[in-house]
This record gives C-alpha cells, sequence and structure tokens, in this order.
C-alpha cells in the first residue's frame, strides 16, 4: 500500500479514537486553561514585566500542556500491544511515526488555537505584529516540539515511569526550540517584523528538520529494542 | 512455504536463539512447545518480521524477507494472546483499519465475509471494549486473516479463554487449516497443540531439541517426551 495512504489511515484512526474519547485533547485543554488562569491571577495585567515574560508564559502553557498529551499519545498503541499490529502492517516503520506526529501536531494545533486568544484576553495584551508571522512562528515551534516529543514518547511509554521519564528526557532536547520560539514570538508581540525575527525563524526551521528526518530515521531501531 | 536458516539472535550479550534450522511445507500445521525463557515467542517474532535476527535468513514463498519485506509481510498474519485492537473502536473500524493498511481490496465485502467466518456477523458496529474475551479473541482471527495471509502465527492464543470460547476458537482454527493456510503455533497446552498439528518442535534453551510428526501421538506421549527433552522444567 501507498506510504502515504498508510500514514493517512492511521491518522485517521487515531482522529476517530480521540473524537471518541477526547482523552488527549480534553487534558491538555484543561492543563492550557488552568495554567492560563493561575498565570493571570499570579501577574497583574498592567505591569510591564508581565509585557515582556507573555511570550514566555504562552510558550510554558503550551510546552506543558503538549507534554500531558504526549504522555497519551502511544497508549493506545501500548494497550492490547497494538504497535504489534501496526509493525505487522507497515513495511517502514516511519509511517508510524509520522502518522502518530501528524495527529499529535493536530491536537497541539487545536489546543493553541482556543487557548491562545484566551491568553491575550486575561493578559489584556494587544498584537502589535503580524497575525499571520505569529501563527507561522506557533507552527514551527510547535513542529519542533512534536516532531521531538513524538519520538521521546514511544521511548518512554513503556517504561514503569513513563510521565515522570518523558519531561526528563524531552526538556534537554527541545531547549534550542523553546528559545528560538519564544524569542521569535516576543519579537512578533512587540511590533517587530520578520526581520526582526528572522534569525529565530531559521533556528526553528532547521531544528524541525533535524528532529523530524532524524526521529524518522532512527523510529525503526526505537521499535526494535 | 518458510525456510529459516541459522536464525541467531542476540539481545546484549545473551544468546535467546542459536542457529534455529526450519522448513515449513505449504498447509502445514506447526506446533512449537518449550518452557519459558525458551526463546520460542523471540523466534516466532522473527518469523513473523517482528523482529530482525542477528544472523540468518529467513526465505518466505520462495521470498527473501529481508530483501522484500512488503511482499512478505502482505502473506503473514498474528494471531497472539493479545488481541492487537482498538478498545475505542467499533469490530467494524478496526478491520477496516487493518484492511487499509494492508491494502486490501474489496475492503468492505472482505470484512463481512470474515466477520461471518469468525461469527461475529452481529456485533459489526459494537465497540471492542463491550465483547468479552472469546469474542475479542475471534475478532482478533479476523484482523489476523483480513489480507488473506497464506502463514499464521499464533502466538499462545488459547491464553484467558474459558471453554467454550477454546471450542469455538478451536473450529475457527480447524476451518482455516482446511483451506490450505501454513500454520506456525506455540502452546504450553499438549492437548489442544496435538489436536490440530501435523508436526511438534520442542524448543529448549534457544535450541530445537525435539522435532517429530503428530500423527497418532498422544498427549501422554508428548508429555513423556517433553519431560525426556527439557529436564522436566515448566
Amino acid at each position: 500500500m501507498n506510504y502515504f495512504n498508510q500514514i493517512g489511515t492511521l491518522v485517521r484512526k487515531d482522529l476517530t479514537s480521540e473524537l471518541r474519547t477526547k482523552e488527549m485533547l480534553s487534558s491538555m485543554l484543561i492543563f492550557a486553561l488552568l495554567t492560563t488562569v493561575v498565570f493571570s491571577f499570579a501577574f497583574d495585567p498592567d505591569s510591564d514585566t508581565v509585557k515582556k515574560v507573555f511570550p514566555g508564559i504562552v510558550w510554558v502553557a503550551f510546552v506543558f500542556a503538549g507534554i500531558l498529551g504526549l504522555n497519551r499519545s502511544f497508549l493506545s498503541e501500548k494497550n492490547n500491544d497494538c504497535i504489534l499490529g501496526l509493525m505487522l502492517c507497515t513495511s517502514d516503520r516511519g509511517v508510524i511515526y509520522l502518522g502518530k506526529m501528524i495527529c499529535n501536531l493536530i491536537f497541539m494545533i487545536i489546543m493553541e488555537a482556543i487557548t491562545l486568544p484566551i491568553l491575550f484576553v486575561l493578559f489584556d495584551f494587544r498584537l502589535k505584529g503580524s497575525a499571520l508571522l505569529l501563527a507561522v512562528i506557533v507552527l514551527l515551534g510547535t513542529w519542533g516540539f512534536i516532531a521531538i516529543g513524538t519520538f521521546t514518547s514511544a521511548m518512554a511509554v513503556n517504561t514503569r515511569n513513563s510521565e515522570i521519564l518523558l519531561p526528563i528526557i524531552l526538556f534537554p532536547l527541545i531547549v534550542p526550540i523553546l528559545i528560538a520560539a519564544v524569542q521569535a514570538t516576543g519579537a512578533i508581540l512587540s511590533g517587530g517584523g520578520l526581520a526582526e525575527c528572522s534569525n529565530w525563524l531559521t533556528i526553528l526551521v532547521a531544528f524541525d528538520l533535524i528532529f523530524t528526518v532524524a526521529s524518522w530515521l532512527l523510529f525503526d531501531y526505537l521499535l526494535e529494542v | 512455504m518458510l525456510a529459516a536458516q541459522n536464525i541467531t539472535k542476540k539481545i546484549g550479550s545473551k544468546t535467546i536463539l542459536h542457529g534455529i534450522d526450519l522448513h515449513i511445507a505449504e498447509g502445514e500445521f506447526v506446533t512449537v512447545f518449550g518452557p519459558n525463557g525458551a526463546g520460542k515467542s523471540t523466534l516466532l517474532k522473527i518469523l513473523s518480521m517482528l523482529m530482525k535476527p542477528t544472523t540468518g535468513t529467513l526465505i518466505i514463498n520462495g521470498t527473501n524477507a529481508k530483501e522484500e519485506s512488503a511482499k512478505v509481510r502482505n502473506q503473514i498474519g498474528v494471531i497472539s494472546h493479545q488481541t492487537l485492537l482498538y478498545d475505542n473502536l467499533t469490530a467494524f473500524e478496526n478491520l477496516e483499519f487493518y484492511g487499509c493498511m494492508y491494502g486490501v481490496d474489496n475492503l468492505r465485502e472482505r470484512i463481512c465475509d470474515v466477520l461471518v467466518e469468525v461469527g461475529l456477523e452481529f456485533a459489526l458496529n459494537d465497540p471492542v471494549r463491550t465483547f468479552s474475551r472469546g469474542m475479542q479473541q475471534r475478532l482478533a482471527i479476523a484482523r489476523a486473516i483480513i489480507h488473506q495471509p497464506e502463514i499464521l502465527f499464533l502466538d499462545e492464543p488459547y491464553t484467558g479463554l474459558d471453554q467454550q470460547a477454546i471450542e469455538i476458537l478451536n473450529g475457527v482454527l480447524a476451518g482455516l487449516n482446511i483451506k490450505d493456510r501454513t500454520v506456525f503455533m506455540i502452546t504450553h497446552n499438549f492437548e489442544q497443540g496435538l489436536d490440530l498439528s501435523d508436526r511438534v518442535i520442542i524448543v529448549n534453551k534457544g535450541r530445537i531439541a525435539f522435532e517429530g510428526r503428530a500423527d497418532g501421538m498422544s498427549p501422554y506421549d508428548m508429555r513423556d517426551i517433553y519431560i525426556d527433552t527439557v529436564g522436566g522444567r515448566d
């Protein structure tokens, strides 16, 4: 069967399952919204400091909610040994990685699309730069996070303390992505354009590609062990 | 049909399989016995391409499994004590998913056929989580044969089944054998193993320790051979 058809089938299966249970999306959303509300209570929205740390608050909410989702990403495959079923019908295990990655990316984008406007409202923040550029930065940051997060999630799922192990493995790896995403978001939020964030965007694209290709290539070995 | 030559598997410094040579003819039903940790499941995983051997060659239907894995995979079905089914999806959705992954033609028709074959046509749209253990195992059989594989690998398929479910499963498996499928089964149960088999193998310490025809062999004979071979372990 065509490589891309297999990826599409896998994504469709995960979306159907998630639509039915809403386990992953609901936990991500609730966590992101709670973080947002706690931050809005903890900080005075009018202070200048908050304006400066706002990009960091945005990414803290995204990353922690994302980790919660990633922890559940391979659980459905662990139950009843479904991962073996996938390994039986895919000659290239990269299909499983790409299917899971696309699905996780979709869930993250849905969570971010709901959380980001609420963050703007609660912190009374007005976007000075381009909304399109902000969307591109969020997308690139999320892609890199999910690319390596999906791989580490598959690595951690068979361990006893996977919920603790995943963030321990993942955080050091996403540092460059997190720094680049926060800096680029800050530049756009304070009215900057493409010129102000192009260096950070280059870093984001580079890490996105490195993480995606490396994880895709190594996924076969990961499943073998 | 299936030829495994000099299959060795090392995990770290431990050798799980020591140069296994195995030939299974078309339509043959081979049952493997052996104590826990003997390497039976590792052998099944290698033969069904779930695991790569450290050394050795696997040829299925004249095709080298390493060189043309996609072609070989379509000829293999696996039934395990785990169902490999998604609890949140219905029976139809599970079979549709696996059928799509294998690229099965006329999938809807094929799903209906396999569900009739395993006697689950009445539960087409029920979520798998509502099924009894026996029904789940029958659906697992349907999943394993959805792409009409020529070789079936069964890894302790009777685990967790009650007597009625075992009889239904035996009926379904006997039906599959009639249709000239090659079957490789691992079980700890001598009676069930001998009932359907043409040939029995005992694996011990990563090696084939006994190989013989199952015709006319009683579970008591098998038990004696087993104890002599593995030394009463397990």
